[in-house]
């Protein structure tokens, strides 16, 4: 899988110190440093291995269910035609993500690592979860390969995300609810590092997005990398050339660097990484690191944080619970600071709004957090010639989301 | 001689943890000095504790809960130090809180309030810049952590630019918890002792005087932390008494083992 990038390529960080400029790195306790160096030796091998890639190809055809369909969303796009300057308009394409088993595009990265895992002899897979979804991806991967799995689950998420924490234990994963800080992601990824730190021996955590201490950045965005890697073909295909403009909200971030890094290299393929704006980031609820933070150490890499003047992190919020979360993985904060994604804060509000149009224009229930990528449609859509090709990145469906949705709404179930 | 020097050369040293801003911090300190601490860490509260066990995290939001502040850390630390000229004074904490105005900041305030070292439990050797340099420009001690995982290949690296002394973590896990056999604290301290001329100091999981004396036969000192937090949340502001009655059993226990 090594391939020969070209000169000043954008796709050759991380550096050797697993660093993405002055972001990334490994700010571990030093009784995780040996492990995670384990690991990348482990990496290392697995990706010049294509025993490893046969394997993980061969799963992601046949367990997960790729590829994932390149859709052209005619309705979507006639109704934003319909309300552009004339002239304006791109066709947009959706990336169905939430087509793949499990509902969402987690599970490619937990294929891969759960085959990294079993390399390094470990028995025992953790890992933390917000929405739920990583969490349902995990145990489905830790039951179909036979290995106990735990999933740290802030507690007010097992409130808001009944319907996964059930499906979690139906796949036979044990659900530890967390009730430290504001007992979301954050809270559940500080309790899934303390459990990792006493139990490293036999236990591998599988990390669900592309945070993290190095390698994981690297390695959760190289399995991600199918879903861009996937479109840049299938867009090919349907039109003969690259798409001009590609679309993906950023929690930590793995599905939009999924998308957007084999594209990096290409410098007529714009794109925009949606944050979650909350409330507006003019108030003290989002969960926008890039638009509202700044950079800063968490979770055993240095990236933009949301945090008070002492770096004390802040609460994020969002309506959605996989965004909710006050940093993002390193190589965004890259890429923000080198300018070649741009970085916007979506509302809830606005989020809402897209998730209904989606509904009823295009027959898709999507993800909260892939409703925030839709978001940007009306902004975008006014901007881009009609000749011009979108891509939104369709990451997860949204029936998890309709308990929220409703509440939103006003409406009881 | 440094303050470490001083306190490590009477033999095996008591070293106490408690956390700034939870309780008198103030009182509290004076309280391990009077019981017969040798070393002092004051820990710099954060959000967000991921090396450590309920006691001390909730001791983190105890502190922050009252709003305590990065300055107020540093009033506490220099009020110690005027209160005690010769006892050496650790801060222990998480990264961002130390670099997020800048790490020559961090050093410099360090220096102003008479902090002889820091603990970050975050950066690693490999993360060394972002830190070690501005505290060594200082004069200010970098205390690194070893751990079980610390294998013979690394650990010249994490001694690479540490001073002070060695601080040993007995157990793979967060503070408070589990506790160590006795026989792979001797085997690792005398692995550590070998390659290191600083004092090697033994915690994580510390909590009797039974335990503090036998790591004391083998180690050049013993940290507890949680059993002391532990005090601080049973008795609220009045915990002064019995921080000083624990230290002094501790320190007894240390103090005449060899």
């Amino acid at each position: 899988m090594t391939e020969h990038l070209p000169v000043n390529s954008l796709r050759a960080l991380p550096d050797a110190s697993g660093h993405f400029g002055q972001f990334g790195g490994r700010y571990v306790a030093e009784t995780l440093m040996p492990l995670i160096l384990d690991l990348e030796k482990e990496y290392r091998k697995a990706q010049d291995d294509p025993e490893f890639w046969a394997e993980f190809d061969a799963l992601m055809k046949d367990f997960v269910g790729r590829p994932s369909p390149l859709y052209f969303a005619p309705r979507m796009t006639e109704h934003w035609r319909a309300k552009a300057p004339a002239g304006k308009g791109p066709k947009i394409y959706f990336k169905r993500e939430e087509l793949n088993h499990t509902g969402a595009h987690k599970i490619n990265n937990c294929i891969g690592q759960i085959l990294l895992a079993m390399r390094m002899g470990k028995t025992k897979i953790i890992a933390e979860t917000g929405a739920g979804q990583h969490g349902v991806a995990t145990a489905t991967v830790a039951a179909r390969f036979g290995l106990p799995c735990t999933i740290f689950m802030g507690a007010t998420d097992v409130e808001r995300q009944k319907p996964n924490v059930f499906r979690m234990k139906l796949l036979g994963a044990e659900v530890v609810p967390v009730t430290s800080g504001a007992m979301t992601l954050k809270d559940a990824m500080n309790d899934a590092l303390r459990h990792w730190v006493a139990n490293v021996h036999d236990t591998f955590y599988i990390i669900g997005t592309a945070a993290g201490p190095h390698p994981y950045p690297e390695l959760v965005r190289d399995f991600q990398s199918i879903i861009g890697k996937e479109t840049r073909e299938q867009m090919l295909e349907k039109e003969g050339r690259l798409p001009d403009h590609l679309v993906a909200a950023v929690g930590g971030g793995s599905n939009a660097i999924g998308l957007f890094h084999p594209f990096l290299d290409d410098p007529e393929v714009a794109m925009t990484g949606i944050e979650a704006g909350g409330h507006g980031v003019d108030t003290d609820k989002h969960a926008a690191s890039l638009t509202g933070g700044k950079p800063g150490i968490l979770h055993g890499n240095k990236t933009y944080l949301l945090q008070d003047e002492d770096g004390q992190i802040t609460e994020a919020h969002s309506i959605s619970a996989g965004l909710d979360y006050p940093g993002l993985g390193p190589e965004h904060s890259w890429l923000h600071e080198s300018g070649r994604v741009n970085y916007v804060p979506i509302t809830d509000a606005q989020a809402l709004e897209a998730f209904q149009l989606c509904c009823s224009l295009e027959g898709i229930i999507p993800a909260l957090e892939s409703a925030h990528a839709l978001a940007a449609l009306p902004q975008l859509t006014a901007e881009l010639d009609e000749d011009k090709l979108l891509v939104v990145n369709v990451s997860g469906r949204g029936d998890k989301d309709i308990f929220t949705v409703a509440e939103a709404l006003g409406v009881s179930l | 001689m440094t303050r470490f020097e001083t306190a490590f050369a009477k033999g095996p040293a008591l070293v106490t943890f408690i956390t700034g801003g939870d309780g008198d911090t103030a009182a509290n300190l004076d309280a391990l000095v009077e019981g017969g601490a040798d070393v002092i860490e004051l820990g710099m509260p954060f959000t967000d504790p991921m090396a450590d066990g309920n006691a001390i995290q909730e001791a983190n939001i105890r502190a922050l809960a009252k709003g305590t502040k990065t300055a107020d850390i540093f009033a506490i630390a220099a009020a110690f130090r005027a209160r005690h000229p010769q006892v050496p004074l650790v801060l222990m904490g998480y990264a961002n809180p130390m670099i997020v105005r800048g790490p020559e900041w961090f050093a410099a305030e360090c220096a102003k309030a008479g902090v002889d070292g820091v603990i970050c439990v975050d950066i690693p050797p490999e993360e060394d810049a972002e830190l070690g340099p501005a505290l060594r420009a200082e004069g200010i001690s970098l205390i690194r952590l070893a751990t079980p995982t610390t294998d013979a290949a690394r650990l010249p690296a994490v001694l690479e630019g540490s001073s002070g002394f060695l601080y040993y973590v007995s157990v793979a896990g967060i503070t408070g918890t589990q506790s160590a056999a006795q026989t792979s604290i001797e085997d690792a301290v005398t692995r550590l002792k070998a390659a290191s001329d600083i004092p090697v100091a033994v915690g994580f999981g510390v909590r009797t005087p039974d335990q503090a004396r036998a790591i004391a036969q083998v180690a050049d000192g013993v940290v507890v932390g949680s059993a002391l937090v532990d005090l601080v949340k049973q008795h609220g502001d009045a915990a002064a008494a019995p921080l000083r009655e624990l230290t002094s059993a501790l320190a007894e226990a240390i103090h005449t083992a060899r």
